[in-house]
């Protein structure tokens, strides 16, 4: 019987030449990455609950410190001295303040086909690349990492075919917000998201990303696109091999397929405190902000600042909005120095801050107070996710942030 | 002239502002929530040891650093009655009277009070511990006028006419 | 040259130190920190309306990005003072409050400035008159345009000659408060003069006046020459009467030779616990800063950039960079300074106070030890009290960074 895309990495991984959706198998992990939210928590059980504490296999491990980059207190400080201590001792690949978890691990260490863990719920945006990344605690890390291996009950597959391609000033953004919209915040829950067909293709790797990053939002296990030539020329213009490609069968077995039609997509908004509460920008309209973020692993790459650059040129934040960008990582920065986006953000009057996950971890810097309300590109809304526990977070796409970031409301950009 | 006894705690040269309260507290709501926190840095248990009408006898520069003027306040808060240094840093000294709190210059004294010993202070006039004696100076007049006022903030209120 | 200005200001033919007079204020800066507790005195003094909102410049910058809820209340607080009082001059994500107050042209030559931030001293650096108060004093200006002051004495500092390379006005004011002790210059006026001073930029000099209260001055003065006219938009012939005259009486004079001085750093946990680099050099870094209102212009930048370029920090440190203001990290973006800063390693923020202040940025905890070009290393500054902070020039930053230790750059 055929094989989803999903399938066939975990039978790839469990190396076996078949699996279905409801089995538990158990793989080789292709790789880990832990960061510095709970990498510290790891250790300590590495250190304490183990009577053999060893590691598998240290190249497969990477560790990134992207969540509090700077340390805004001791407590930090210390989590990142015993992850950085760690890390020297066991020489595994350390990243500090170089960027997000995520577009670190897309930028430098994804291929197609591998099965990655990573103790972070946005795992699932490796997808992007046709690869199985899923977010894990901190217990199913240590065993990875001690192990090599972990278990996996294969999850079913919902598929989504698009077709078409997306209208002029609408983003993946708005496309992923829609479905989860229209599916709910549990509506793949342990499932695997699907989106291939012809649509899928149109879309650039960075809008991939943004799919598959927020395909946790839904619930799913992981997100996937079907990969492509798109994906061997990403993976190979960096040095790295594209070799196990795969797409489902025609056979293959899908819980449940949606057709989506990208041209019919517009501009929404997520409003607090769920992601599924989306509406189009309209039904927002006029909401008084007082701050808006731009960035974090699923919105801060070149592409998105691009779109804001255009809109910001020329044009003045409003004064009574703190408007942060945090550039996705330092390749991104660095890209977007070139380019001149950085000179058009901070002569805008934005702030533009050292690449990590910013206003959306919420508790290191640009953080919002009572009663405020943010517009973001991070990935969530829920209650105080940007910091006090009465405020409102919505979430829209880079252009919608940025023209909501001039007006000093929400409104269409 | 006011005349009052205290225990003494003992400080070194150079307590500088960030000693007395760190800047990560100053965002707290209160100097009451603050004043916990005092000299935490050196001594993480001296803001709860503390007790009123106690006083602090420190070496010289005593205040140096930032403005900050809930230095002066936590030290009130703290109920200390008056801090005795050799010599007080320029702003923390305009800001303690702002706020009514008594310093005393003294720079002979520290060579022989220890910590837990009792002072007895006669304002403008002289410290006597262990039977000897200590000269003091009285403030000059314009300054004497903003504490006899009760703090800068009463000076203005007269000034303005609020009651 | 304190007591010129002192003198010009309230239209009196000389002053005398040890004089107490009252000065009428030409500009007063708040930064976020304090404009709560400004705002409340204010209004509990009975005040109803400022003496000249065009004078009052209100900054944010401790807390620029916030880094807890607290902090946004004191951009509130800051936002409905200003709006009822009609505050125009409002800077909410600009960069450090020191650093625009000489940039934007708020501190003048020849101004009487008070800020609420102890590093105010640094508007001597194009001659003005600029001191460090409380939030109470503070508001009792707003509400009147007046404070008393004692006129200070006045500490001569003389320095000639041509520096070293490695060497920079970092060096030489962390000698002289090594020399003067922190508190050396306790309520007294430094003036700086000499051929070195003379060749030195406006933001060197900057660095200079704004550490004197590391010293305790109450000022640091530099008379104005051409540099200072175009730096602050003045006419040269409008400033030019100020400067020390030849028979001005001094309480001290200090004298450096240009030549003979070396790369220094302040050791923990004092400013005035002065090293030469040669004598700490090798100890090991787990972190390094440049940036503040001391040393993040774009000169520090440029040098910093110029060490760094085709380089890296070593492993397992991190150098983190803070340009001063908005206007400095738009210069250096464009000058390329930026990109070779972020390509060598460094994490590159926003303007803002930052670590300085100890708020955010990279703070540290114990047993962990930072090079940074700021102006204070007091214990638990920048994270824990067992946090080892030595402070040194850009140029030792930038070194040190690459080497992973302390080294002469």
């Amino acid at each position: 019987m055929g094989m989803t895309i999903g399938e066939k990495i975990i039978a790839r991984a469990a190396k076996v030449d078949q699996v279905k959706a409801g089995e538990i198998h158990t793989i080789e992990v292709d790789r880990l990455m832990s960061n510095d939210g709970t990498t510290h928590l790891t250790i300590d059980m590495f250190h304490n609950d183990l009577k053999h504490p060893k590691i598998a296999d240290k190249d497969k491990l990477v560790f990134i410190m992207d969540h509090n980059v700077p340390a805004e207190n001791p407590k930090t400080a210390a989590a990142h001295r015993k992850m950085r201590n760690f890390a020297k001792e066991h020489n595994i690949t350390l990243y500090e303040g170089k960027g997000v978890c995520h577009q670190l691990m897309v930028e430098n260490h994804v291929c197609p086909g591998e099965f990655i863990m990573g103790a972070d719920s946005h795992t699932c945006t490796y997808g992007a690349l046709g690869a199985f990344g899923t977010g894990i605690g901190c217990t199913d890390f240590l065993y990875a990492m001690v192990t090599g291996q972990s278990w996996v009950l294969v999850p079913e597959t919902i598929r989504f075919e698009l077709t078409g391609k997306l209208r002029e000033g609408v983003y993946a953004r708005d496309l992923m917000l829609s479905i989860i919209g229209m599916v709910g915040a549990n509506g793949c829950n342990y499932k695997v998201m699907e989106f291939a067909g012809e649509g899928a293709h149109n879309l650039d790797i960075d809008e991939r990303l943004v799919l598959c990053n927020l395909a946790v939002e839904a619930g799913a296990k992981t997100g996937i696109v079907e990969p492509d030539e798109k994906v061997i020329e990403y993976v190979e213009s960096r040095g790295r091999k594209a070799e196990n490609l795969f797409v489902s069968d025609e056979d293959a077995e899908f819980e449940k397929v949606y057709h989506i039609q990208l041209d019919e997509i517009e501009p929404v908004v997520a409003r607090p405190h769920q992601i599924d509460d989306v509406v189009p920008v309209g039904e927002a309209k006029d909401v008084k902000i007082d701050e808006a973020f731009l960035g974090s692993c699923n919105n801060g790459r070149i592409e998105e600042l691009r779109v804001a650059a255009q809109i910001l040129k020329g044009k003045k934040v409003n004064d009574h909005v703190r408007f942060i960008i945090a550039p996705a990582s330092n390749e991104v920065y660095l890209q977007a120095l070139e380019e001149g986006l950085i000179d058009i953000f901070m002569e805008s009057g934005a702030m533009v801050m050292n690449c990590n996950c910013s206003v959306c971890w919420g508790s290191c810097q640009g953080v919002i107070g009572e009663g405020e309300v943010l517009i973001s590109t991070g990935t969530r809304n829920f209650k105080g996710r940007a910091g006090h526990p009465d405020s409102f977070v919505y979430l829209g796409s880079a252009a919608t942030v940025t023209a909501s970031a001039i007006a000093g409301k929400i409104v269409n950009a | 002239m006011e005349q009052f006894t205290g225990k003494v705690w003992v400080l070194g040269d150079d307590i500088d502002t960030d000693i007395i309260i760190p800047t990560e507290y100053l965002a707290l709501p209160t100097v009451e929530d603050m004043k916990q926190y005092g000299f935490s840095p050196l001594r993480p248990e001296l803001a709860g040891q503390i007790g009123e009408g106690d006083i602090i006898v420190a070496g010289k520069n005593f205040g140096c650093g930032s403005s900050r003027e809930q230095a002066p306040e936590i030290i009130k808060a703290l109920k200390i009655k008056c801090v005795i240094a050799k010599s007080f840093a320029r702003i923390f000294f305009r800001n303690s009277i702002n706020n009514g709190l008594l310093l005393i210059e003294n720079d002979q004294i520290q060579e022989h009070v220890k910590e837990g010993d009792v002072l007895d202070v006669t304002l403008g006039e002289k410290i006597v511990h262990h039977g000897a004696s200590y000269e003091i100076q009285s403030l000059p007049d314009n300054l004497m006028e903003i504490i006899n006022a009760g703090g800068l903030v009463e000076a203005m209120k007269k000034r303005n006419g609020v009651k | 040259m304190i007591e010129k200005i002192i003198s010009r200001n309230i239209g009196a033919e000389s002053v005398t130190p040890g004089q107490i007079v009252t000065v009428n204020v030409d500009r007063v800066m708040i930064h976020d920190i304090f404009i709560p507790f400004v705002a409340e005195k204010f209004e509990e003094m009975g005040f109803t309306k400022l003496w000249d909102p065009d004078k009052i410049v209100l900054i944010y910058d401790h807390m620029v990005p916030a880094s807890t809820v607290d902090d946004i209340r004191h951009f509130k607080i800051g936002d409905v003072f200003a709006e009822k009082y009609g505050m125009k001059h409002v800077h909410r994500s600009d960069g450090i409050c020191h650093q625009l107050m000489t940039e934007c042209g708020y501190a003048k030559p020849g101004n009487v400035v008070f800020g609420t931030d102890s590093h105010t001293t640094t508007y001597g650096c194009v001659g003005c008159f600029s001191s460090g108060i409380g939030y109470t004093e503070m508001a009792s200006i707003l509400g009147t345009g007046e404070m008393w002051v004692k006129v200070p004495e006045t500490i001569k500092v003389v320095v000639n000659g041509k520096l070293p390379d490695n060497v920079s006005a970092k060096d030489i004011i962390l000698k002289l408060i090594g020399d003067l002790r922190a508190d050396g210059a306790t309520y007294k006026a430094l003036e700086f003069s000499g051929s070195t001073i003379d060749e030195m930029t406006v933001a060197s000099r900057m660095s200079m006046s704004n550490m004197a209260i590391e010293a305790g001055a109450k000022c640091a003065l530099f008379a104005p020459d051409e540099k200072t006219a175009e730096y602050s938009n003045v006419e040269l012939s409008d400033v030019d009467w100020i400067y020390g005259d030849k028979d001005a009486k001094y309480c001290q004079t200090i004298t450096y030779n240009a030549e003979d001085l070396v790369p220094v750093v302040a050791c923990p946990s004092q400013v005035d616990k002065i090293r030469d680099v040669k004598e700490v050099e090798g100890t090991k870094l787990d972190q390094v800063f440049i940036g503040s209102c001391t040393n993040g212009r774009l000169e520090d930048l440029k040098a910093a950039a110029e060490i760094l370029d085709g380089k890296k920090v070593a492993d397992y440190v991190k150098l983190i960079v803070t340009p001063a203001s908005r206007k400095i990290y738009q210069e250096a973006a464009k000058a390329g300074y930026l990109t070779i800063l972020a390509k060598a390693g460094a994490i590159i923020t926003q303007p803002g106070c930052g670590l300085c202040c100890g708020r955010a940025g990279g703070i540290l905890t114990d047993g962990e030890r930072i090079l940074a070009t700021n102006n204070r290393n007091f214990l638990g500054r920048m994270g824990t009290s067992k946090v080892e902070i030595y402070l040194g020039s850009p140029k030792t930053a930038a070194a040190s960074a690459i080497a992973g230790k302390i080294v002469e750059a």
